[in-house]
């Protein structure tokens, strides 16, 4: 591959409300057995872009223990590889990432010490699968400067939260507006750009320069008009994991038969750190309804419609509908639970109730575990 | 100088021919077991849980399966710049090149890999055995007693002495006979096949009896260090340990998983075994699915009811299907509205709609009653059946099998179906 990858994996989000207190949401797990991070990884991989860096510094433990080894996306290169960047005080620089653009500047030698010719940049709360490679042969095709990769949204879809682009037939960029007050378009930017390295470096040194740090605000949508900006259509799945709704509804799509056939039993596979369970057991008493489940699950009571990460116990009498159990937690027995997130390493006592009312409760309840 | 204390030379070369057709392609220790894993992943577990981090595998019978499976040894942490494991197949020589003709012979023909590591002791394993040990505490043993052999052993009932190798040892464990498979025994204490050697003695044992043939541990190079009067040491071990060596072990100690606190444990924190897992993906069950007493593997996609079952990764059970007491393992597909009961289908098998394996009274197995017995059906890798088989017990199907094939739509109890691409 001709580029070198970047994953802007910085973030946290408010809209993620209690979720977000110990994670990135880069770190989220997603369909029972991933991080989101592992999508835009994984794309990296099979489109054997050699060097990627990832820049993190939002609540970044999670993130940093996920990436622990590169071996999982065969990123364990002596040429190349996974690097990851946290902000660090150097002589010349003692600042936070104040932005994306921000991020990707402090980290400028990275850039400037690789040969290839262009950069893909990717967000690493998105949930899909792109070979990138695509993007590229598009983007050289229609000699752009940069390429945004896009996705046509439903009309009920909520475009003000994301940048909307107008194109026009050959798909180059009329318009791009980031967060619109007023949609004029439902086509919305994936947060995935091709550029040359080299404009890239040259618009980073000059958004320092102005102190302007964002990089969709500060540089694509100023560079409108003096650039040629192509939007790539992406026709597949998409799904970004901003908030608590998209996340409920990113999890639940995988119950789908055709995102599960598209992510799971379609080439690529997506790649995950192993994380050496056992298989999920079933006891006399597990009643299970259109669920996903993955492993280390031990299950004693009724599971509907429902999303269960590792690792999680479920006890006698349960029922749990329309909810989302993340990793390793505890249910005791006689627990009902509905239209809710229980939040890893949960212990739910036995014999409580939880249901979202109007919307997705998020349940944090956290006792004293030891490992023994 | 590289320097380990104590080095593992794991044989996994043996075909397991009581297992039938579940090693008509792949060596014993390749076959799955508990779902997710293979034979050879709880003596590779134990060796990295026991700080034996430096395993020589010996391979020799259909090595493809393990090979992939073994790869670097990333899932056991054993992907290491000095040690980690090394698949060590017999090779050519100058002069006497031979395939490795017994269990001693083999590691004999490896005592180059074992020299450049300069141990100390060494673990003889074999891998096809299911079992948690901590090789360790066996090492402690062996230097506590002043041993140059520990051979673990394990007390068995009385009346299934006969069928193993027995030793005889005084109050402090220094063994003082050993007799295989007696007729009488007098002792309880079974070898495991699993011993340590102090590095010179092995050496020498070894280099002294090059000579014999078929040179094994059991039969020569154990009574030649006995004769010797040498140290020789009973270590015993009291946890769960089962050979898996024909159908029905193999059979019955995967269902052991299944109860509800099993003897043998792979949900303990502690001591976790650690696989190649064909897939990472979590499981899918359908709006029709039943599912209890059952552990099921990554992937898998469950539409129709699983009861009392070992299921592997990626298996798919259509609608209306039923599947009771049976062994799925990975990648097999079961059509719709299809009765299971007490099969073994391997790796990759399809089979049809509408069909009911396992039915009716028992008879015994056309090609060998003594390996397809106690009412099993099995199905060899990548074997396929069309839709509206009905299938007896006791029964043997390998290939891609063809409705034509089947008189009548049915194939009798005792009846073997082999095709071609199905060899045993």
């Amino acid at each position: 591959m001709r580029a070198i990858g970047i994953i802007l994996a910085g973030g946290g989000s408010s809209r993620m409300r209690e979720l977000s207190r110990k994670r990135a949401v880069c770190a989220m797990p997603v369909a029972g057995s991933y991080r989101s991070i592992d999508f835009a990884l994984s794309n990296m991989e099979h489109s054997r872009v050699q060097k990627v860096a990832i820049l993190t510094q939002f609540n970044s433990g999670s993130l940093n223990e996920h990436l622990m080894s590169s071996k999982w996306w065969d990123f364990g290169r002596k040429q190349g590889g996974m690097f990851v960047f946290t902000p660090s005080f150097r002589n010349e620089n003692s600042n936070w990432y104040r932005g994306t653009a921000d991020a990707m500047a402090q980290n400028l030698s990275f850039l400037k010490n690789s040969h290839e010719p262009y950069v893909v940049i990717a967000s690493g709360d998105c949930v899909y699968k792109l070979n990138y490679n695509k993007v590229l042969e598009y983007h050289i095709d229609k000699e752009a400067d940069i390429t945004i990769v896009c996705k046509e949204m439903p009309p009920e879809f909520d475009t003000e939260r994301y940048g909307s682009l107008r194109l026009d037939g050959d798909g180059k960029v009329l318009e791009l507006v980031e967060k619109p007050m007023v949609v004029r378009s439902n086509i919305i930017s994936c947060g995935i750009y091709i550029i040359r390295r080299r404009l890239l470096i040259e618009m980073l040194e000059k958004s320092q320069r102005d102190g302007q740090y964002d990089f969709v605000q500060d540089i694509l949508v100023r560079q409108q008009g003096i650039r040629s900006i192509y939007g790539y259509r992406l026709e597949s799945y998409w799904s970004n994991i901003a908030s608590v709704e998209d996340y409920y509804r990113t999890n639940m799509d995988f119950l789908k038969p055709e995102i599960r056939s598209f992510f799971f039993w379609e080439y690529p596979e997506v790649h995950s750190k192993h994380s050496d369970l056992p298989p999920a057991k079933y006891n006399i008493g597990a009643h299970i309804k259109n669920s996903l489940l993955s492993s280390g699950c031990i299950v004693n009571g009724t599971v509907e419609d429902s999303v269960l990460f590792k690792q999680v116990y479920v006890g006698n009498n349960c029922i749990i509908r329309n909810s989302i159990i993340l990793n390793d937690v505890h249910l005791g027995d006689n627990v009902y639970i509905e239209n809710c997130i229980v939040e890893s390493r949960g212990d739910i006592k036995e014999g409580s109730h939880h249901i979202g009312e109007d919307g997705i409760r998020i349940i944090v309840e956290q006792g004293e575990r030891y490992t023994l | 100088m590289i320097k380990k204390e104590m080095i593992a030379m794991l044989l996994a070369g043996g075909q397991g021919s009581r297992l039938g057709i579940l090693t008509a392609k792949m060596a014993k220790p390749a076959v799955s077991f508990g779902g997710k894993y293979r034979i050879i992943d709880f003596p590779l577990s134990n060796c990295i849980n026991s700080g034996v981090d430096t395993v020589g595998v010996l391979t020799q019978y259909m090595p493809l399966r393990l090979n992939t499976h073994i790869g670097i040894g990333i899932p056991w942490d054993l992907d290491k710049n000095f040690g980690g494991v090394t698949v060590l197949p017999p090779y050519e020589k100058m002069a006497g090149t031979e395939w490795y003709t017994g269990t001693a012979n083999a590691i004999y023909q490896n005592l180059a890999y074992m020299e450049q590591y300069n141990p100390d002791y060494v673990l003889i394993l074999s891998g096809d055995h299911i079992y948690k040990m901590d090789y360790e505490a066996m090492l402690d043993f062996h230097k506590e007693k002043g041993a140059e052999c520990t051979i673990a052993v394990m007390p068995v009932p009385m009346e299934e002495a006969s069928r193993f190798g027995i030793m005889i040892a005084d109050g402090d464990r220094r063994i003082t006979d050993f007799e295989e498979k007696p007729e009488n025994p007098r002792s309880n204490l079974a070898s495991m096949g699993i011993y340590i050697f102090s590095w010179e003695t092995l050496k020498e044992a070894l280099i002294t009896n090059s000579a014999q043939p078929g040179l094994d541990f059991g039969k020569h190079v154990i009574p030649y260090i006995h004769d010797k009067k040498l140290p020789l040491y009973a270590y015993e071990f009291g946890g769960y340990w089962k050979d898996v060596g024909t159908l029905t072990s193999y059979w019955q100690a995967n269902m052991e998983l299944i109860d509800i606190v099993p003897e043998f444990n792979l949900y303990e924190e502690y001591w976790r075994i650690y696989t190649n897992s064909v897939s990472i993906q979590p499981q899918y069950f359908g709006n029709a699915s039943e599912v209890e007493r059952s552990i099921i593997g990554e992937g898998s996609e469950i539409y129709g009811a699983v009861n009392s079952s070992v299921l592997g990764c990626n298996v798919v059970i259509g609608e209306g299907s039923v599947v009771k007491d049976s062994i799925i393992m990975h990648g097999a597909r079961i059509g719709k509205n299809c009765v299971l009961e007490k099969c073994i289908v391997a790796e990759g098998a399809v089979i049809g709609d509408r069909c009911r394996l396992g039915e009716g009274e028992e008879a015994p197995n056309e090609t060998n009653a003594s390996i397809y017995r106690d009412g099993l059906v099995v199905l060899g890798e990548n074997t396929t059946v069309p839709d509206d088989i009905i299938v007896g017990k006791n029964v043997l199907i390998a290939g891609q099998t063809r409705a034509e094939n089947y008189a009548g739509g049915r194939l009798k109890s005792g009846r073997s179906l082999i095709l071609e691409g199905g060899e045993l």
